[in-house]
Parts: C-alpha cells; structure tokens; sequence
C-alpha cells in the first residue's frame, strides 16, 4: 500500500509543483468552453430552445479530464527518456502496484483538472443542479480520469520515444473527444456517427456527467457507470499487462 | 557440483542476446561468488551493460541461462528484484523531486523502515556530501552531484548483490575514494556481493577480488587482477587491459536520448 500511495504522490507533487503546466491546460478548456459556448449558443438555442452552455459544459470537463488523464498515463515515455523508470522497474515491487500508484496519481491530478474547469465555468454562468450532483460528477470525473490514464500508460509502455505523440493526439485523442457527444447531441445524427459513439468510451463519460450536472441523459446513468466501471477495469488490466512488460 | 553452485550467487551459462543488427552478447559464461567484489570491465560498447540489464530483469535474453541466488530472472523476476540493488550507468533520478525525496521514494520502494531509512538518508547524503542541498530540486543540481546522489540511493537499503555501472564516472578522487570505501565496508560487514564496471583500471585493481574482460560480446579473460596480470605478463591491469583489448577506440550504441534526436522509429519493435 504504502508502495501504491508514495508513487501516487509523486504525481501530485510534479503537478502541483508545474504551475506552466496546470495552467497550459486549462486554456484550452476555457477557450473551447467561450469559443463554442457563446459562439454556437444563439444556434443551438433557436434549433432546440435549450441553453448550450448547459449542454457543453459537461462535455468540456469530459474534455479536460481526457487530454490531462492520457498525458499523464504518457508521461511514462518522459520517464523512460529520462531515466527515473528504470528506478522503478527493478525495484522489489510488482509492476501491477507501480502501474497502480502511477495511474491513480495520473487519475487524481485529471479529476483536479475537470473540477478547476467546472469552477471556471461557473464564473461565465454554469450552475449544477445541486451540491450531490457536483459529487456524483465528481465519481464520474474519476472513473474518466482512470480509463484514459490507464490507456495512456499502456500506450506509452509500447513506445520508446515522444515521436508518435502527435499521431495520438490527431489519431486517438481529437476522434475520441469529438466523437463522444462533447459538443452536440448524439439525438438524430447520422449512423456511422451513433455507431462510433457508441464504442468510445468518453461518450458514457460525457453523458454521465451531463446527467450528473443538467439532469440531460442519453444513455442512462446506471447503463453509464457500468460501461464506465468495466471500461476501467479492462483498461487497467490491459495497461498493467503492456507495463508489466516493458524493457528498458 | 551443488556445493560449488551454491557458493555462486551469480551464474551465467551461454548467456547470448541479440538486437535486429547485432548481437551484444555472445555465448557468455561466467559466475559470482558470495561476498566477493566482481569487476566487470571492457571497451565501450562491449556488452557490459546489456550483461547487466539482463542480470537485473530489464531485459530477457535470446538464449541462455542466468541463476541469480538460485533463481532465473525470467522466471521469477519480482524475487530476483528484491535481491540486487543498482546504480546505473544514465541517469535515473527524479529531477523534479528534492534530493531527500529522491531518496525517500527509493527508500519506500525498497521497504527500508523509516527510522532507519532517515538515518541512512542522512549518513549517505553527508557521505556524498549533498546533505545542506537535500531541500534542493536535482534538476538544479550539477552532473557530478547528479552522479553522488544516485549513488547514495544505490546504497540505501542493503541488498545482497549490489550493481555498480561505472559507478564513479566524472567523480573526483576524493570523492571516489570516499565511496569505495563506504562500498568495501558494506562487503565486509554485511557481505554484500559487489559486481561494478569501470573505466578506472587502478580502481579495479585495487578493489576487485575477481575480474572478468570482456569485448565484443565474449568474455576474453577472468581471475583475480594478479592472475590478469601474469597472464599477460604486464606490471598493471591497465597494460593487461589494454594488451587484451586492443587499442582501437569503441564506440557506443546510441543511448535513449540520442535516438530522440537521431531516430525516426517511432514505434519500438518489441524485441
């Protein structure tokens, strides 16, 4: 246990300790969230009479949650680059507990970064339906952050260096986000679009936090939290496999 | 036989591994006894470093067979990790961490109990001497002090077999005597087995019980620095090194960091 958590901790402590970083990523939430928000707003509003900011917020948090959560399963091939992992790798202690501490550290600092993109949302007028909700996004926030943290280290134990970095980013990330409802409705939207969102994974995390936060669902939030729940496991199993194999 | 294998704490048989284009390690057979400080020395880039990455669990070989306290890396690698500790030839140090966190996280890893944990910390940092800088991030620090803090890591908890990847590379003497003799101390009272590389010849002569050669792969030559140097019948190991060696120049495979900057592979064949 005590393994588990000083691993986790150190994630927290690069991060917090990384002002640049935590703030480089929340600009682009921010600037998605007034961009598209007050842009399309007037639209959206005039096609269905709801307020888009309602609707875009959860898909914003999704959003933040995903890309800190992948990049920081990624930082695996910064450690192997700069040398700390192989410290881990050979100490006396499974590879499943280290990939553990890691992602849980990962998936704590990506939960803090959806909950930093909620308040920020709150100035510009968002307003969740009442604190339980704000808590059971909360759990949701989580379960993201710890599918895509998993996902992202399983990636990276598969790579030698940050050369593919922008192939995830334009090949994995961007279709994830925007294939998973974060900006539109999946109501009425062409076939192969229902059938691509309906595999990814963040398209039940966008629509459990809009049912958490809005009350707006799609899917159903029990139908979310065990898609959410069997997601993470899968991927947990699958990053603590590929990590367990890493050489160096 | 079985009382002679057990004396080894290290056994190698026919070890071989080989990359897409080479093959760093050819047919190697060696062995360590308990207790002993082993020197394994060669050029650049003659498979010294691959011997030990398949030693410590970081790296599977092609062929052959690797018995390390009785148990084969491949098989059990999690009992192998908790018997050898290591200080590696790059860096891996956290710089975003404190020198004392650094240690701290390696102590926790390496379940050395807090007390005495922070009393370590705090003999092997003024060891080193990088104990009034133990607040200090390690990205603020120098490569010398880089060098002195992962070695003071490498020795905080007491394994029973201690891997030294040139150790003391860009360490002045002072400094590298002070080690030395800190590490020969954990040899005789703990009897920690030391298995090191280096470039410094007198600093394998004068610590080394035993001394393996090797180049390109295969081993050329083993036994004590005396017997190196009646075999080939030169007045130091260095002489001896040199006349088994060579005198051509090595070069080395590029590192991690130099495939960053060279390579466009961008994914990693898996063997």
């Amino acid at each position: 246990m005590k393994t588990i958590y000083v691993l986790w901790e150190r994630q927290l402590k690069r991060y917090y300790r990384s002002k640049v970083r935590m703030i480089a990523s929340l600009a682009q939430p921010l600037l998605f969230l007034v961009a598209f928000g007050f842009g399309f707003g007037p639209i959206y509003n005039k096609a269905s009479g709801g307020n888009y900011i309602d609707f875009l917020v959860p898909g914003i948090i999704a959003m933040s949650v995903l890309f800190s959560s992948t990049f920081m399963g990624i930082e695996v091939i910064w450690d192997r680059q700069f040398g700390f992992l192989k410290e881990t790798l050979v100490a006396p202690v499974s590879r499943f507990k280290i990939m553990l501490g890691r992602t849980l550290g990962g998936a704590t600092v990506a939960t803090f970064q959806g909950l930093i993109v909620l308040l920020l949302s709150m100035i510009i007028g968002f307003r969740p339906k009442s604190i339980e909700s704000v808590i059971l996004s909360i759990f949701f926030m989580a379960l993201i952050a710890i599918i895509f943290t998993a996902l992202g280290t399983a990636i990276a134990s598969q790579l030698e260096d940050m050369h593919a970095f922008q192939l995830i980013i334009n090949f994995l990330i961007m279709p994830l986000f925007f294939l998973s409802g974060a900006l539109f409705p999946l109501q009425g939207v062409p076939k192969f679009i229902t059938v691509l969102s309906s595999i990814n994974p963040l398209s039940y995390g966008v629509d459990a936090l809009r049912g958490a936060m809005t009350g707006n669902l799609h899917f159903g939030l029990i139908f979310d939290a065990v898609v959410l729940s069997g997601v993470a496991v899968l991927f947990l199993s699958i990053g603590a496999y590929f990590f367990s194999k890493i050489e160096a | 036989m079985e009382k002679e294998s057990k004396n080894h704490i290290i056994s190698v048989t026919n070890l071989t591994k080989k990359f897409k284009d080479n093959t760093a390690v050819d047919d190697v057979s060696f062995f360590v006894e308990r207790g002993k400080i082993f020197g394994f020395l060669g050029p650049n880039g003659a498979g010294k470093s691959t011997t030990i990455k398949m030693l410590t669990t970081l790296l599977s070989p092609t062929s052959g067979e690797i018995m390390m306290d009785g148990k084969n890396p491949q098989v059990h690698a999690d009992d192998v990790r908790k018997i050898f500790g290591i200080v590696f030839q790059d860096q891996s140090l956290d710089e975003e961490l404190t020198a004392y966190e650094n240690m701290e996280l390696h102590g926790v890893l390496y379940r050395v109990p807090k007390e005495l944990r922070e009393e370590r910390i705090k003999k092997l940092l003024t060891l080193v001497e990088l104990y009034d800088r133990k607040k200090d991030f390690v990205k603020t620090f120098s490569g010398g002090m880089k060098r002195r803090l992962e070695i003071a890591r490498g020795l905080l908890h007491h394994p029973k077999i201690l891997f030294l990847d040139e150790p003391t590379i860009g360490l002045d003497p002072q400094t590298r005597n002070h080690i030395w003799d800190h590490i020969k101390e954990l040899n005789k009272t703990e009897g920690v087995t030391v298995f090191f590389t280096t470039h410094y010849m007198e600093e394998a002569e004068k610590v080394a019980d035993q001394i393996c050669i090797i180049d390109h792969g295969k081993i050329i030559s083993k036994g004590t620095p005396k017997d190196l140097m009646k075999q080939t019948k030169t007045e130091s190991l260095e002489d001896a090194f040199i006349k088994l060696t060579g005198r051509d120049i090595r070069e080395e495979h590029a590192t991690a960091m130099d495939s960053l900057r060279n390579s466009r592979k961008m994914f990693r064949g898996h063997k």
